[in-house]
Order: structure tokens, then C-alpha cells, then sequence
């Protein structure tokens, strides 16, 4: 910071991340409007007390231990290896606070980056846990739900961070694993976790007839539904734009090349991201649309479903390649639910296990095989992209770290008898206590205008 | 006397670090947060126990107006 070409490259650096935090929180505005259009009127306020306070919950235990485990945990085969020493982010590191920056050492060097990166970070665990809120609304008891949040958005998304995310992550070294805009690495995690807790937590109420065919319970605000997809559509771009460095010399050997780069430090352009950003929301619209026969809910959840399916590969496709991948995805996702729900009696209020996971998945895989060969990092001694180092991951990012450690923790919640609310008031709906204490006080006025319109007469 | 480490912004501003209050002492306020945060979690757990066993006593009793459907 003692010259002007670096002041100038890290407060850009610093200020870039900073307004992508600003943009991602658009996400959650978004997701807070769709989980209560979605749901009944009986349940509207617990459902957005559900999903709001899981952001305070996971900032806090983010700092508390996320950050350092994105960082201590990149070695592997899984949790082999050892942890890598990260001073800059444990909780008490000088560096995670006001900093003037100061001795150019691993510590420091970090003080004018680590709390925009941080947060960066942070928005993406926001988004793992909100993913996760939509899909278990009118049934799951908050303090549950907030344990979950913190599980999936503090400990097991970022530990998938570090093994497939990290630029030294064993699943890119080992594996070849490609993810750039978290196909995996968020959404399709976050949707094998919100599964494995719907498979103990159970459908709502009258969600299935006796003979299992499943009854829609439609969202009771279609506009805030609306409102809710494009705020998240807006967050997401801010969130691509945080998976890249902007600023990095790329050039292997001789020379200087400055790019932005991708999280693995590999070259990428804004302008590649956007291309494909735009078009693979178009294809996952197009598709959701007409496979849906025009349902709002599904087509605007496909033009989602349509960005993540292309998102594992989105440094790198040609556009028309992210549409196509896009509209396949849908297909599959829409197809998957549908399945899913009918054999499985799954109740995934607004699909988030398939507009997330499933998506997620086939975007994984199919970055296999479209950019199969590709270098999976600059460090040439990385095995390459291919569709076996792909499968396993999308194995790992759904099954291992998302439906198991879910299942699981639903299962000692559901033992503890604090997972689900008793029937009798989900019945009569989760506000109802609420209901009757504005209706008192409603009368309580009207009571009183009353005795003063009296007086007057 | 400052709470700082540092009492102006004379001198070179790199040497200066963290420029928080009461450096040294962060493993305290580790610490407060962390407790902070488990005991909040009991705390909402029991008051929720509480408050769902209420409202479900009272739909019982009839003194509390039953939603159907919507």
C-alpha cells in the first residue's frame, strides 16, 4: 500500500468483493419474500421469523469457525491429510477485525481482504441455509430449523468449500473437480441436505391422499413468489461475480497476463460469466415454461434451476452450450421432483431439492463431459476435468456432505422430540397464538372507540 | 490513556495493526460470542418448547380459534 499501482489494485480488490456482498444480500430479500408467498396464510409469520434469523445465527458461528474451516481443511482424501495452519482465520487473528494491514507475512498480508472475502463467503453460507428453509416450511419447529442452518451454513457446505473449492482443494487436485459458480459446492449440497431432513421430518398435513398421489398447496401470494425469484436472480449474479478474482497475472512461465480468474485462479472474463449467466437463465425460463404448461411457480424456479445447472462450467461454455445445458437440466430437475414426490411421499414445499439439488447435480456431471481434458487449475500437476472425477464429486456434494449429515441430524432432532410441531397446531396454523393476540388487541381498540363514541353521543 | 494501542495517527500507519480496541484481548470476546450463541440456542429451544405446548393446550381447550386450510 506504499505505492499507487498497488493501492490502487488491492482497495479495487477490497471495494469489488464489498458491493458483491451488497448485491448477494439481494438473495435473501428475495428469499424471504418467496418462502412466504409460498406459504399459507396460517404460517406467515414463523415462516419469515425461520428464514431471517437464520443470517444472524450463521454470521456469527461463520466467524466463530466457518472461515477457518474453508481454509484448515483442504487436504484430503477427505478428512486425511492434516489441517493447514490459517492464522488469518481463526476468530481471535488480529486480521479478522480493523486492520491497517502492515508486515508483508501470511497473517497480515490478509488484513485488507479478509473481512469483504469473508463476507463474500458468508453470503454463500446464507444462501446453503435459506435453500435449505423453503423446502421444510408449515411443519419444522425454528429451533431445529436454526440448528440445521448453522450445520449446513457454518460447518458441512464450507467443508465442501474446502475439499472442491479451494484452489489447493484434494477434489480439484485428485479429481479433477470443476465447479466455478458452485453447481455443487452450494446448491446441489444444500439440496441433498434439505432431503435427507424431509425423509424424517415428513409431508404437511394433507400434502398426499391416502393412496399417496400428491395435492399442490399453491403459493397464497403469487406476486411476492415473483418479486422473491427476480431479487434472487439479481443476488445470484452478485454471487458469480464473487466467485471470481479480478484482478490475477494468469501467464504460466515467462510474461505478465492479467485476467479475473476463477475461484481456482484459472482465467475467465465478467464478460464470459454474463454471456452465460443471461443465456442460461433464458434456456432454464424457456424450458420451465414449457414443461410446466406455463406455471408460474415452476417456470420462474426453472430460470434458477436453469443458471445452476450451467453454473459448474460457466468460466468456460460458449453460451448456446449454457442455454442447452440449461434447458436439459430443467427437464431433468422437473422430471426428478415429480418422481421424487409420487414414489418417495417427499413434500418439498417449493422444490428447493430440485430446483437446487437436482439441478445441481446434473450440472456437476455434465461439466464432465463437456469440458472433459480441460485443466482443472493453472498447477499442471491437477488431474484434469473429466466425467468420473465429476460423478464422484456430484456423489460427494449431494450425498456424503448434504443427505447424510442431514438425515442424521434430523434424526437425533426427531429423537429429541424438537424436530416437528405438534399436529394440532399445524392444523390451526404456527401464528395462530399471534392471530389471537392482534385480534385481542384489535378489540381491545374498537372496544375503546366505542365507549369514546359513546361518551359523545 | 487509550484503549487502542496506538494514541495518533502519527508515524507509519503499517506499524500500527489492528486498530480495534483492546487488542489482546480477542480471545475474550471469542469467548463471550460463543457462549452467547450456545446459550441463545438453549434459551429459544425452551421458550419455543413452551410455547408450542401453550398454544396446543389452549386449541385443545377451545380457547384458541382454529384455522382450517388457509
Amino acid at each position: 500500500m506504499t505505492d499507487q499501482l498497488s493501492a490502487l489494485v488491492t482497495i479495487f480488490t477490497e471495494f469489488y468483493y464489498w458491493l458483491t456482498v451488497v448485491i448477494m444480500f439481494l438473495i435473501h430479500v428475495g428469499f424471504c419474500m418467496y418462502e412466504v408467498g409460498a406459504s399459507r396464510h396460517k404460517n406467515h409469520m414463523h415462516t419469515l421469523m425461520k428464514n431471517t434469523m437464520l443470517i444472524p445465527l450463521v454470521t456469527i458461528t461463520f466467524f466463530f469457525f466457518g472461515w477457518w474451516i474453508y481454509f484448515a481443511l483442504p487436504n484430503g482424501p477427505g478428512f486425511t491429510g492434516g489441517l493447514v495452519e490459517a492464522p488469518h482465520a481463526v476468530p481471535w487473528s488480529n486480521v479478522m477485525g480493523a486492520h491497517m494491514g502492515g508486515a508483508d507475512d501470511a497473517e497480515n498480508g490478509w488484513a485488507r481482504i479478509n473481512g469483504v472475502f469473508w463476507a463474500a463467503f458468508l453470503l454463500f453460507s446464507w444462501t446453503a441455509a435459506s435453500i435449505v428453509s423453503g423446502s421444510v416450511i408449515e411443519r419444522i419447529r425454528s429451533g431445529a430449523f436454526w440448528i440445521l442452518a448453522v450445520a449446513i451454513g457454518s460447518v458441512f457446505w464450507i467443508i465442501d468449500a474446502a475439499w472442491g473449492w479451494h484452489a489447493e482443494g484434494w477434489m480439484v487436485q485428485l479429481l479433477g473437480y470443476h465447479d466455478a459458480y458452485a453447481s455443487g459446492v452450494i446448491h446441489a449440497i444444500a439440496g441433498g441436505f434439505a432431503l435427507g431432513i424431509l425423509v424424517v421430518l415428513g409431508p404437511r398435513i394433507g400434502k398426499f391422499a391416502a393412496d399417496g398421489t400428491p395435492r399442490n398447496i399453491h403459493p397464497r401470494n403469487p406476486w411476492l413468489v415473483a418479486i422473491g425469484l427476480f431479487l434472487i436472480y439479481t443476488g445470484f449474479w452478485g454471487f458469480y461475480v464473487a466467485c471470481n478474482i479480478p484482478i490475477w497475472d494468469v501467464q504460466s512461465g515467462d510474461g505478465v497476463f492479467y485476467s479475473a480468474t476463477n475461484i481456482y485462479l484459472g482465467p475467465t472474463t465478467l464478460s464470459a460469466i454474463t454471456f452465460n449467466f443471461l443465456m442460461s437463465l433464458a434456456g432454464g425460463l424457456l424450458a420451465g415454461y414449457w414443461i410446466s404448461k406455463g406455471d408460474p411457480f415452476w417456470t420462474y424456479s426453472s430460470g434458477l434451476a436453469g443458471i445452476i445447472a450451467a453454473s459448474a462450467g460457466n468460466d468456460l461454455y460458449h453460451p448456446i452450450q449454457a442455454m442447452i445445458i440449461a434447458i436439459v437440466g430443467v427437464i431433468f430437475m422437473y422430471k426428478m421432483h415429480g418422481w421424487v414426490e409420487r414414489r418417495f411421499r417427499v413434500d418439498d414445499a417449493v422444490g428447493a431439492v430440485a430446483v437446487h439439488g437436482y439441478a445441481g447435480v446434473f450440472g456437476v456431471v455434465i461439466a464432465g463431459f463437456v469440458l472433459w481434458g480441460y485443466p482443472s487449475s493453472p498447477d499442471p500437476s491437477y488431474t484434469s476435468i473429466n466425467p468420473l472425477g465429476q460423478i464422484a464429486g456430484a456423489i460427494i456434494m449431494f450425498g456424503v456432505l448434504g443427505f447424510l449429515p442431514g438425515w442424521i441430524i434430523a434424526r437425533i432432532l426427531h429423537a429429541s422430540g424438537i424436530l416437528r410441531i405438534p399436529e394440532a397446531v399445524e392444523i390451526a396454523g404456527l401464528d395462530s397464538a399471534v392471530r389471537a393476540e392482534v385480534e385481542a388487541d384489535e378489540q381491545a381498540i374498537v372496544d375503546a372507540e366505542n365507549e369514546s363514541a359513546a361518551r359523545l353521543t | 490513556m487509550s484503549t487502542g494501542s496506538f494514541e495518533n495517527w502519527a508515524g507509519n500507519i503499517a506499524e500500527i495493526g489492528p486498530i480495534y480496541p483492546f487488542v489482546g484481548a480477542e480471545w475474550l470476546f471469542v469467548l463471550i460470542g460463543v457462549v452467547y450463541w450456545i446459550v441463545w440456542h438453549v434459551r429459544q429451544l425452551g421458550n419455543e418448547n413452551q410455547s408450542l405446548a401453550d398454544q396446543e393446550q389452549r386449541l385443545k381447550a377451545g380457547t384458541l380459534s382454529k384455522t382450517q386450510g388457509d
